[in-house]
């Protein structure tokens, strides 16, 4: 193990919580509530705390949003502007005719129009879904017509790549408003509706229990999951962001994070505008130089990034940070999948502090175990609880869940109860229920804890695939390899790979009168990576005779990934025909 | 190698690492990200997929130069010579 890095004592100057122990011991959600204002009648709406009372009390000048575009351009949009221009948008959702309750998805890369779109949704009292821009088609409609979206919000590109081919089949789907001047047929440009909406709206009343917004998660089997959270979820990305960020009011941060995915959402998007921070938002994606220039020239001082993109900078090398001043930087946090200790250690050297990782998912809506600026950091691990958050490590007996002793490896689960909480999976009662046992929500993580209360990750306790930060669902992917004419069946498995985590790879069988070869796997990817999108598609595809399978004709992953690692396989007893 | 020779080679490459685009359908001053779509796993395989056919080792600040079929063909001829 490598060293602990030490803070000094009684806290990191400065830091949000400089007694992490203390505040977990006293802590309050009452108390958390402070950092809100609510609205009459006891509402809440998360687009009020992040932009609208921020200008009501005299903050509208400040700039909320520092929006860094592909090639040199550059915009600020101020809290006033980003309060007027959702105030528009919800207005042109109102004017078609929408209503409270109705889903809004939005599908296209970091810019402007998708943070009003998100903060305009939430204004109209609506539910809004983010797609990651670089999904395929296959992905995106699977997820319109499981959450019944009733307007999407896209580019002209992107519409027409993606969306048009099937568009007339979403019978839900009323409304899609196109970014820019202009839209193709059937669709409504946004720049002209927004110019010709007013300028203030009255901020739906929505209770704390409404629901807010919609993040779509991969399952092992089935469908992905549209995990629902509510309005009251803020409280929490307030407080989390505070605590486990260091957002404070005025704070330069920068999340990378595409708000496709959960984090680009609660920390890419409400908890830095509730803490009245100016964010850095890049539409360009990781480029070592062009990031390095940017917390340089933007002097940024919190920056929330994620392991592949840490991994790669160090990788890079220290000669690539040689021109580049960092003095502006204060807390560096990084979510998505375990940061390797190497690389804790690289950036503690190189920033003069360390990535602190912390772990959540989309289930849980927030940061819920974390390395906090006053905490010292071993590295390798999640870090502790967060102050509100109840942790364990638990296992499956017969008389129950039972808690797991320090140093043994179980299931990591958290007490129910949270405001950031999942309400729902949309529609699917049953598999949330199944999330849920003697009084725990269970991650699906394994873990181990220390016997000074760090959380150590060990793997998944299921197939699920965890590539560059994003959890994939293997039967997904699957399904949309056997849509290929060639196609018999398909088992997708996580492969270790030092930059991404793992990489996605596939077994496949090949239907009568194909033959397994170079051109036929480069086939079948190619077909992969257009219905899919490159970061759900599998990177290697092999071919197989037969896939081990269970009596009852169930691809056994869990086979497939321990014959590839080399590891013991387990217990075969239900296994019915082996690999060839 | 011709420049033509290492545009046709960059493009075989590309295509095998990103096996849905159409050969016949890259223009020269297609991005590879903004416009091909490939996500920076698969910018990693190609620089990975270049360094064995060309022997050219490609350091991270240097993947800006290869960001189009045009860029990259002229930095790898440069490399090339040198």
């Amino acid at each position: 193990m490598l060293e602990t890095i030490r803070k000094e004592s009684g806290g990191t100057r400065g830091a949000s919580l400089p007694d992490p122990e203390k505040t977990r011991k006293s802590f309050t959600w009452d108390a958390a509530a402070a950092l809100l204002d609510g609205l009459p009648g006891g509402a809440l709406n998360i687009a009020y705390e992040a932009v609208d009372r921020h200008v009501g009390a005299g903050h509208g000048p400040q700039v909320a949003i520092r929006w860094l575009g592909k090639g040199d351009a550059r915009e600020e949009i101020t809290y006033g502007d980003l309060a007027e221009r959702t105030s528009r948008f919800a207005n042109v959702l109102m004017a078609h005719g929408l209503a409270r309750g109705d889903s809004v998805f939005a599908l296209m890369g970091r810019v402007p129009d998708l943070y009003v779109a998100a903060l305009g949704t939430l204004k109209a009292g609506m539910i809004f879904t983010p797609l990651f821009s670089a999904f395929g088609p296959e992905p995106i409609r699977t997820r319109m017509e499981i959450g019944k979206a009733t307007v999407l919000v896209t580019t002209e590109t992107l519409y027409r790549r993606k969306i048009a081919a099937w568009r007339d089949q979403i019978p839900s789907l009323r409304l899609v408003l196109i970014v820019g001047a202009m839209a193709p047929e059937g669709c409504v440009a946004l720049d002209p509706a927004m110019a010709a909406a007013e300028p203030t709206f009255d901020i739906a009343l929505t209770t704390p229990e409404d629901p807010a917004l919609i993040h779509f998660t991969s399952g092992t089997t089935g469908k992905p999951k549209g995990a629902v959270h509510v309005h009251k979820a803020v409280l929490y990305h307030a407080i989390s962001g505070r605590y486990a960020l260091e957002l404070t009011p005025g704070t330069i941060y920068w999340c990378t994070a595409d708000p496709g995915w959960v984090t680009g959402t609660s920390y890419g998007i409400i908890s830095p505008l509730v803490n009245r921070v100016t964010m850095i938002v890049d539409e360009a994606d990781f480029d070592i130089d062009r990031w390095y220039a940017t917390i340089d020239r933007e002097k940024v001082e919190v920056w929330y990034s994620a392991p592949t993109a840490i991994r790669m900078m160090m990788r890079a090398g220290d000669a690539a940070t040689e021109f580049y001043d960092f003095s502006s930087l204060r807390f560096l946090a990084s979510v998505g999948e375990p940061l390797n200790p190497e690389a804790v250690v690289w950036s503690n050297r190189i920033f003069g502090m360390p990535f602190h990782d912390n772990w959540w998912q989309t289930e849980t809506g927030g940061i819920m175990i974390a390395n906090l600026a006053a905490q010292d950091v071993r590295p390798g691990s999640m870090g502790k609880p967060m102050p509100g958050i109840t942790a364990g490590i638990v296992e499956q007996t017969e008389t129950g869940m039972t808690e797991m002793g320090d140093g043994q490896i179980g299931e990591l689960a958290l007490r129910p109860g949270w405001p950031s909480m999942m309400r729902t999976y949309l529609n699917e009662q049953a598999r949330y229920d199944k999330c849920f046992v003697d009084g725990w929500y269970l991650s699906g993580d394994l873990a181990m804890r220390d016997g000074d209360g760090y959380y150590w990750f060990v793997g998944r306790a299921d197939d699920l695939i965890k590539s560059s930060g994003h959890l994939v669902g293997p039967f997904e992917v699957e399904s949309a390899l056997i849509e290929h004419e060639a196609v018999a069946e398909a088992g997708v498995i996580g492969v270790p790979d030092e930059t991404a985590g793992e990489v996605i790879k596939a077994y496949v069988t090949l239907n009568p009168g194909f033959t397994p070869g170079e051109d036929l796997e480069r086939a079948i990817r190619g077909h992969a990576r257009k219905k899919l999108g490159p970061a759900v598609a599998p990177r290697e595809i092999v071919f197989r005779n037969t896939l081990p399978k269970t009596r009852s004709g169930k691809i056994m992953r869990r086979l497939l990934k321990a014959r590839e690692l080399g590891l013991p396989e387990g217990d075969i007893s239900t296994l019915e025909t082996d690999e060839t | 190698m011709t420049h033509d020779d290492i545009r046709t080679a960059f493009l075989e490459e590309l295509v095998k690492v990103a096996p849905d685009l159409d050969p016949e359908g890259i223009s020269d001053t297609d991005h590879i990200q903004d416009d091909l779509e490939l996500d920076s796993m698969d910018v990693l395989n190609l620089v990975a997929a270049l360094h064995v056919r060309f022997g050219v080792d490609i350091p991270e600040p240097d993947y800006i130069q290869i960001a189009t079929p045009a860029l990259a063909a002229a930095y790898l001829a440069t490399r090339l010579a040198a």
